[in-house]
């Protein structure tokens, strides 16, 4: 349907083509989360990979820190329609935590848990070979809380809200489990350039 | 249960600050929304190419078939400002809602019921205190509201009229530009929990930086962290 008077401002071609459907390139890094940041001393923080609610193996803040570490630089997508380029992290590959761990993953699907109580479902095979990482730093910097430090969740090449802010542990699960947002009318799976951004999509 | 576009009809404009604009819609939903949630839209030009944007629901969920959204005009915004200069009463928007499950207040939900908006975040705070007034008037509230002048505070005359007319709802403005302005501090924020009682839910919205500087005092002033709701957009801070 065409939109009466509507003529839209294009992005130049290079940018459009980074653009999934409905996204709209920002400079700056917008903030969005359920309630006020958590207040998180990294004297207290752990990081827990469980299976159900049997714990597999943990990780103090110095002890996670000593781990081999991976950057990556590229596009990240929001659901609230911002898409922001070239965003630069560094911290440890899932693929190097299951082998700090000396496990396999248990199942096939697993929710991430934040220090907020938030979670979110993610198949392990969007995890592993590379395809994220729990993330410490942020453009050379240790992440600010407002974007989810001391630790977050980064799967890039699923809508943001998949990249659980204030990390604190991996929970396998037998079936694919809804988390919060999911539960609340968003899409299972969240793939931005099929556009899923809800139930149904 | 999926979220499909549908065509609604402009029914009605007006200016509602010199930065805002109302846009009422008819919507043909098959489900309530519920005070604080939001819509997609989405528009689409000749070659059809689109943009989309998200926008808060002002109006009560008392009345279904109609919403209002109130649209700031940013600079250089794409869609804002299709919203401001083109968009008239008669045409037709691409719509998609209602969105979002966490920063929503229903009466069932009682209160004190604590509101801080900075800017057009007040928006969904709106439709949040007109639902009260309606469905749920035992029920102790308070916006506290952030705004650059006089003239740029939506909903004026009936945010003043609810605070003297509706017993239980109170008003207190944040003129950060006015002579003898102030923004919200920590004393404000002590007055407004003092007037209200501890609220057993707060919502707050605005800006970035808004919302953080207001999440991290009311968390300091001992309102507990899991009360609290946030709601955040870019731009200027008011």
């Amino acid at each position: 349907m065409v939109t009466r008077g509507f003529t839209g401002r294009r992005p130049p071609r290079p940018e459009a083509e980074r653009l999934p459907p409905g996204q709209y390139l920002t400079e700056d890094f917008p903030v969005l989360q359920l309630g006020p940041t958590p207040r998180i001393d990294p004297a207290r923080w752990s990081f827990t990979l469980r299976e159900g609610s049997k714990p597999l193996k943990s990780w103090t803040w110095a002890e996670f820190e000593a781990l081999p570490r991976t950057r990556w630089k590229g596009d990240i997508h929001c659901v609230t329609k911002w898409s922001k380029f070239d965003t630069a992290w560094e911290g440890v590959t899932i693929d190097d935590l299951l082998a700090a761990a000396g496990i396999a993953a248990p199942t096939a699907y697993l929710l991430a848990e934040g220090y907020d109580d938030y979670t979110t479902n993610v198949p392990v095979a969007d995890l592993t070979e590379g395809k994220a990482m729990v993330a410490t730093r942020y453009a050379g910097e240790p992440i600010t809380p407002d974007h989810g430090g001391p630790a977050r969740l980064l799967v890039p090449h699923l809508y943001f809200w998949k990249s659980a802010k204030w990390v604190k542990g991996l929970r396998f699960t037998k079936v694919d489990e809804a988390g919060f947002w999911e539960l609340r009318g968003y899409h299972m799976y969240g793939d931005p350039w099929r556009e899923q951004r809800f139930t149904g999509d | 249960m999926a979220l499909i576009w549908q065509e609604s009809r402009i029914v009605a404009a007006a200016p509602e600050t010199p930065r805002v604009r109302r846009l009422t819609l008819a919507v043909g939903w098959d489900r309530p929304f519920r005070a604080g949630q939001h819509v997609d839209v989405r528009l689409t030009a000749p070659d059809g190419y689109q943009a989309q944007r998200s926008y808060s629901i002002a109006s009560s969920p008392t009345r279904p078939e109609a919403i209002d959204l109130l649209i700031e005009r940013l600079d250089d915004g794409e869609v804002s400002g299709f919203f401001s200069d083109v968009a008239e009463p008669g045409d037709a928007i691409e719509l998609r809602g209602p969105i979002g499950g966490a920063f929503v207040w229903e009466p069932a939900q009682g209160g004190p019921l604590l509101l801080v908006g900075g800017g057009s975040g007040v928006v969904p705070l709106l439709a949040m205190l007109r639902h009260r007034a309606e469905a749920a008037p035992d029920v102790p509230a308070l916006l506290l509201y952030s705004a650059r002048t006089a003239a740029d505070v939506i909903a004026r005359d009936e945010l003043i009229r609810r605070d003297s007319g509706e017993p239980g709802f109170g008003l207190r403005l944040a003129l950060t530009r006015e002579p003898g302005g102030r923004r919200i501090d920590a004393a404000r924020i002590g007055e407004s929990l003092a007037a209200l009682g501890a609220p057993a839910h707060t919502f707050v919205c605005g800006s970035n930086p808004f919302v953080s500087a207001v999440s991290d005092l009311l968390v300091d002033a001992g309102v507990p962290a899991a009360t609290i709701r946030t709601e955040r957009f870019g731009g200027e801070t008011p």
